[in-house]
């Protein structure tokens, strides 16, 4: 994001005197342009301007040979009786200075780029009381084998003189946040515009064709120059991929000699490295006003330029030398050797220039191209080739398409001041720009959609302010018109503002300027709610239910890979695996999204056991994703308008299912040990009664079913949870011992997972009719039964309950018995029976009854026979 | 206390005791009050009464010796020994309640136990903090009327962009650091922002609509103290004729009080979604702030763009309509003090275990 040097936004808007880089941000958020950093001034501590006054060349050993220096530093050196001050000594390496000549020294203390902190030292047997400056050292530019000698920058200043206001090093810079509509803040002239927005501060516009600082450039008549095509045959989007293309020569400059310290300090600060004059002339001129330039060795091209979209065979190395492949789609600079017009490709429009083309050491002539692209053309080719080059940032965001012109004449003129050569009279400027938009804005939309009482005139004014054209809707002046609430004005945006394309953005505008902190506080009346549906009350109640049972919520990250699957022991065909993948996944290993909460559930139980966790309830409540084997992709539909209901039927196809599931896991104590005793250790059955206690949560009655057959589960001890019609609902049990061990998750560890969805659509959904509570006595009834051992105790205990009917009020069972005692593959289950009457009192008839039918029952349905019977 | 004993069947004063004798059975009854007086605990009480008032005692004897007098003593023998014995009567039942009261005291005080042990035999259980943050939040805007809304997490790009306003190659729709699903044609991203639910609810609820949603999102960001690839939002969304940035200020400013205490407020800045038009970008004022009190960012807000509300079939010129998003992470990290992410989203039970069930 662009980074502004206040001294250079000042060359274009009146900076009050005391402008810190705090200040100038607070006043920028105000119209919208965020802090995104301040960068603390390059160097801190002392750093002086010196002069050399002895310089005694010592060789040593290595070779090497030092120079032994004393430097006059004026105060900054040691004081003597007589009120003057010592040179300091300093051992310097370089040696392209001499004595008399005023030197940058960072004495002990100063701190240079790196951070770099400078103390004083002992090397080469002397003490080397501070340091003498290359540029590159300052932070400058690349220069490291020459110290910097003043006078060769054009400058002077007496010894003692503080080198960072000299030299620009004490500035903090102010980093800004753009946002995507505000292309021309990537420019000092944006900023700077906005900053006298929000202060009122007198804003100067480097950027309008009539303000050009070379007054020759604009004079010299255009045409015959350097003959340019523009050749679009397919604009994305029915879009000119260019409609401006300025092009100008200039001859005989020492293109790739350094730029100007001030602007390599300058590019420097802005975040961008000095490379040579041509190329940091056009990057200055970007950075100050906003257009992108590319400097071209004339002598390498060869005329006609065309602009057109690439074919199939083009081929391009761009200047960082990668060579690319190029799509039907990029819009291309070409040019024409021997003759065949658009035959080489140059570069990418806008995005970034090709290695053939570029200024290299022998260049004298360059031709300077300043041109319009559009926004989409560049945004994706710049996306397909993943170059986000500072040009492709800009004209992404939209470039004012009249400033290519003013741009030009700028960078020429700088090239000419610090290369030398001469600017051709000729300038190309192919110009199909259309006319500035003008928008119909209704006078009153500002007020009704901000909510404060903005005028007419307001509205029209503050609309001038940004550069608008404002008249009244019957075509008069806008001022003092439309007053009425029906009014319009025609409003015609300025051409730096290729955003303000619709009405409200124009209304944005307007609340801006005037200041959000103008807006109200006014707390809308909603019309009266439903509260919550079912749905999230019952998953509130599921969640608080757990929580109250011992459980702890936990969020896991959905992503998965399928060496967890692995882990788990899917099988390979399970349905687990089929899972969404994601094209650009955090981590290789994890490219798809889960399709059960337990994959990640087990993942945070690991993390929790890798703490020292020994005794762990955990759980997880959230949305796994079950894509179909055959879905059909999205369709693409534009926005801005309603789809169809065909259409929002086959989006709604094309989202894959997503139900919410709630996962649990249970290892270690399910109740502690202590004092009072010993604890109990988890199981299979805790799982199952967390299941059963979710389950009537939501008001529905789940059976448990032996499954020896479900990943990750123990096969010989879990339960497949059912609704009555047999609907799966989820698993519960002991976690197999494989997938333990190869998860390091402690033995006998247990899990459960339901699909919550199922289970919400299964409840009741309306107010539940309560029994009336009976006051009669309860009459108790033991039952023991004999039973084969595969028989489950769940189809016993549902004989018995159908047997008893409806007297029975609760069954338990209080014994499981196997042995020699009830014989070989037999078990015995003992039952406690409680039987109640809602109108009556129980007889020893009624109870004799309920037992013999209950018994009757068992024997029928599972062959139990009562036990010693 | 007198040792009591049996008075054997020799005793000469069994004999003595005549029931006529007034003053020997006042005797008796002295001697039988002063062993019940005597009695310590419940059998001694027991001991005393059989002495005294059992059958072999001197006035049930003497009592039955009253059949074998002259009718004319029998009355008075009669009169004496029934007012005796009853007084002697009350005196053991009344002494009975003292002793089971002593003794009913005494064992309560024996059998206290030391309730400062520890007594956590079950771990106990707690819900994870963002998902309560979200439900509070969800409350206070219940409490107003509103409803939550909720959408899928894997979302068709058009609800994510298209419906929002974000071309195809809209700058935003690349800053997004979204994550894209396979196939490339899918159409599929993981939402990134709670926004596509404004788009949802609108197509299919009738106007006006005042929702939030609250819900998980997902960006391209490696975890970090201050980045969640997963995080959640709350986003707001309210159509309704007439509403304007003032409104939006209104629920914000109130939001931020419930949330953050009665002296929070908010604060908006210009800034751009392509879903919103104004736009701002919202701080809170944080009285709480570490440091002193000051103002935070919390998100961002505007009034719907017009092309939202196309693509969802609402008429701008006569519905508008305000929303705006925070994360809720950032949310209960300046809430309650956390300075790094790692501990919201890995999952440790011990960082839910922290906080109460309400936040």
């Amino acid at each position: 994001m662009p980074r502004i040097p206040l001294s250079w936004l000042a060359e274009h808007v009146a900076l009050p005197a005391g402008a810190t880089a705090e200040s100038v941000a607070a006043d920028l958020v105000r119209v919208g342009l965020e802090e995104e950093a301040i960068h603390p001034a390059a160097v801190s501590g002392p750093l002086v301007i010196g002069e050399v006054v002895e310089l005694t060349p010592e060789p040593q050993k290595n070779g090497k040979t030092i120079n032994w220096c004393r430097v006059d530093v004026g105060t900054y050196g040691e004081p003597r009786e007589d009120g003057t001050f010592a040179p300091r000594g300093i051992v310097c390496g370089a040696h392209n200075f001499e004595v008399g000549h005023r030197v940058v020294v960072a004495l002990p203390g100063a701190v240079l780029p790196g951070p770099f902190p400078i103390a004083s030292r002992k090397t080469y047997g002397h003490v080397s009381d501070g340091m003498i400056c290359s540029a590159r050292e300052l932070g400058l530019g690349e220069d490291h084998d020459g110290i910097i000698v003043i006078s060769r920058l054009g400058l002077d200043a007496e010894p003692g003189t503080d080198a960072r206001e000299l030299l620009g090093l004490g500035e903090e810079v102010l980093e800004i946040n753009v946002t995507p509509d505000r292309g021309y803040c990537f420019a000092m002239r944006g900023v700077a515009r906005e900053y006298g927005h929000s202060t009122g501060a007198a804003y100067t516009d480097a950027g309008l064709p009539g303000v050009v600082t070379d007054p020759a450039a604009v004079s010299r008549p255009a045409g015959g120059g350097v003959a340019v095509e523009i050749a679009d045959d397919a604009p994305v989007d029915g879009a000119a991929g260019c409609n401006r293309f300025v092009a100008q020569v200039v001859r005989g400059v020492a293109a790739s000699g350094p730029s100007p310290t001030w602007m390599q300090r300058r590019l420097t600060q802005a975040g961008m490295r000095p490379i040579s004059l041509a190329v940091d002339v056009t990057n200055y001129v970007m950075l100050d006003l906003g257009q992108p330039l590319h400097a071209y060795d004339l002598a390498q091209l060869a005329e006609p330029v065309v602009v057109r979209r690439a074919r199939p065979d083009d081929a391009l190395t761009t200047l960082d030398a990668v060579a690319r492949t190029l799509h039907p789609e990029d819009l291309v600079i070409t040019d024409s050797p021997h003759g065949a017009a658009g035959a080489r490709v140059l570069g990418l429009a806008g995005v970034m220039g090709g290695a053939e083309t570029e200024v290299s050491a022998g260049t004298t002539d360059l031709l300077l191209e300043a041109a319009h692209f559009d926004p989409v053309s560049v945004a994706r080719t710049a996306r397909r080739h993943r170059l986000p080059s500072e040009a492709a940032k800009r004209f992404e965001r939209g470039v004012d398409p009249q400033l290519a012109r003013v741009a030009v004449a700028r960078a020429a003129a700088l090239l000419v001041e610090h290369g030398g050569g001469t600017v051709d009279d000729a300038v190309t400027d192919v110009d199909r720009t259309g006319p500035a938009r003008t928008l119909t804005l209704p006078v009153d939309l500002p007020a009704r959609l901000v909510g404060v009482p903005y005028t007419a005139d307001e509205v029209a004014e503050t609309l001038r302010t940004i550069g608008c054209t404002v008249a009244s809707g019957d075509g008069a002046d806008g001022a003092g018109a439309g007053a009425g609430s029906g009014g319009t004005l025609e409003v015609t945006v300025p051409s730096w503002r290729p955003d303000l394309q619709v009405p409200v953005d124009l209304v944005e505008e307007v609340a801006r300027l005037r200041g959000y902190d103008a807006i109200p506080s006014v707390l809308p009346a909603a019309p009266a709610g439903r509260g919550l549906t079912e749905g999230q009350l019952a998953r509130r109640a599921v969640a608080r239910a757990l929580a109250g049972d011992g459980w702890t919520q936990t969020l896991s990250y959905p992503f998965v890979g399928a060496e967890q699957h692995d882990a788990l022991g899917l099988p390979a065909d399970d349905d687990r695996r089929r899972a969404l993948r994601l094209a650009n996944p955090l981590a290789d290993t994890q490219p798809e999204m889960r399709t059960n909460l337990l994959t990640t559930l087990l993942e945070t139980a690991r993390r929790n056991v890798g703490r020292g966790a020994t005794d762990l309830a955990l759980y997880e409540i959230g949305l796994v994703t079950r894509p179909l084997p055959d879905a059909p992709p999205a369709p693409q539909l534009p926005g801005a308008v309603r789809p169809s209901d065909e259409d929002l039927a086959r989006l709604a196809a094309a989202v894959p299912p997503q139900p919410r599931r709630v996962a649990g896991f249970l290892a270690g104590a399910r109740e502690r040990a202590g004092w009072w005793g010993p604890g109990r250790r988890a199981d299979h059955g805790d799982a199952i009664a967390a299941v059963r206690l979710v389950a009537a949560t939501v008001g529905v009655e789940v059976q448990a079913r032996a499954d020896s057959g479900h990943a990750p589960w123990h096969p010989g001890r879990t339960a497949r949870l059912e609704l009555a019609d047999g609907t799966l609902v989820g698993h519960a049990g002991e976690l197999h011992p494989e997938v333990l061990a190869r998860l390091d998750l402690p033995a006998r560890s247990v899990a459960f997972e339901l699909d919550l969805d199922v289970l919400l659509a299964a409840a009741p959904g309306e107010p539940l009719q309560a029994t009336p509570v009976s006051t009669f006595p309860v009459a108790k009834e033991d039952l023991a039964f004999v039973v084969d051992a595969d028989v489950p105790a769940g189809d016993l205990m549902a004989a018995v309950r159908d047997g008893a009917g409806d007297l029975l009020e609760e069954l338990r069972v209080f014994d499981v018995f196997t042995g020699p005692q009830v014989g070989e593959g037999k078990k015995s289950l003992a039952f406690s029976l409680r039987l109640r009457a809602a109108d009556r009192t129980l007889t020893a008839a009624d109870a004799a009854a309920v037992r013999e039918a209950a018994v009757a029952e068992a024997g029928r349905r599972v062959g139990a026979v009562l036990r010693g019977a | 206390m007198s040792t009591p004993s049996l008075p054997s069947e020799n005793d000469p004063q069994r004999l003595a005791l005549s029931p006529l004798d007034a003053g020997a059975v006042e005797q008796a009854l002295t001697d039988a009050l002063a062993a019940v007086a005597a009695a310590g605990d419940l059998d001694a009480l027991k001991t005393a009464r059989l002495a005294h008032a059992g059958d072999r005692s001197p006035l049930s004897l003497a009592n039955r010796e009253i059949g074998r007098l002259a009718p004319a003593d029998k009355a008075v023998a009669g009169k004496l020994l029934g007012s005796t014995r009853g007084r002697l009567t009350a005196a053991i039942a009344a002494r009975q309640v003292e002793l089971e009261a002593e003794r009913d005291a005494r064992v309560l005080v024996e059998e206290a136990v030391d309730v400062t042990l520890p007594v956590d035999r079950a771990p106990r259980g707690a819900r994870h903090p963002l998902e309560l943050l979200q439900e509070r939040v969800a409350d206070i805007f219940v409490a107003m009327g509103w409803e939550v809304a909720e959408g899928p997490e894997v979302e068709a790009e058009w609800f994510n962009f298209d419906a929002l306003n974000f071309g195809p190659d809209h700058p935003a729709r690349q800053m997004q650091d979204t994550f894209f699903v396979e196939p490339a044609d899918a159409g599929l991203v993981l939402r990134t922002h709670t926004s596509p639910v404004q788009a949802r609810t609108l197509l299919s609820r009738d106007l006006p609509v005042y929702v939030v949603c609250p819900g998980k999102t997902f960006r391209t960001d490696e975890l970090d103290a201050t980045h969640t690839p997963v995080f959640h939002q709350v986003e707001g969304l309210a159509v309704d004729k007439g509403l304007t940035m003032a409104h939006l200020k209104g629920t914000l400013d109130h939001f931020a009080r419930a949330i953050f205490g009665p002296e929070s407020r908010t604060r908006l800045r210009p800034a751009y979604f392509p879903f919103t038009e104004p736009s701002a970008e919202m701080d809170f004022w944080f009285p709480q702030k570490k440091g002193g009190p000051g103002w935070v960012e919390w998100g961002g807000c505007g009034m719907v763009n017009p092309n939202v509300l196309r693509a969802c079939g609402v008429d701008p010129d006569v519905y508008s309509g305000f929303a705006f998003g925070m994360g809720i992470e950032r949310t209960l990290m300046f809430r309650h003090g956390i300075a790094d992410m790692h501990d919201m989203v890995e999952g440790d039970a011990r960082f839910s275990q922290q906080f109460a069930g309400v936040i």
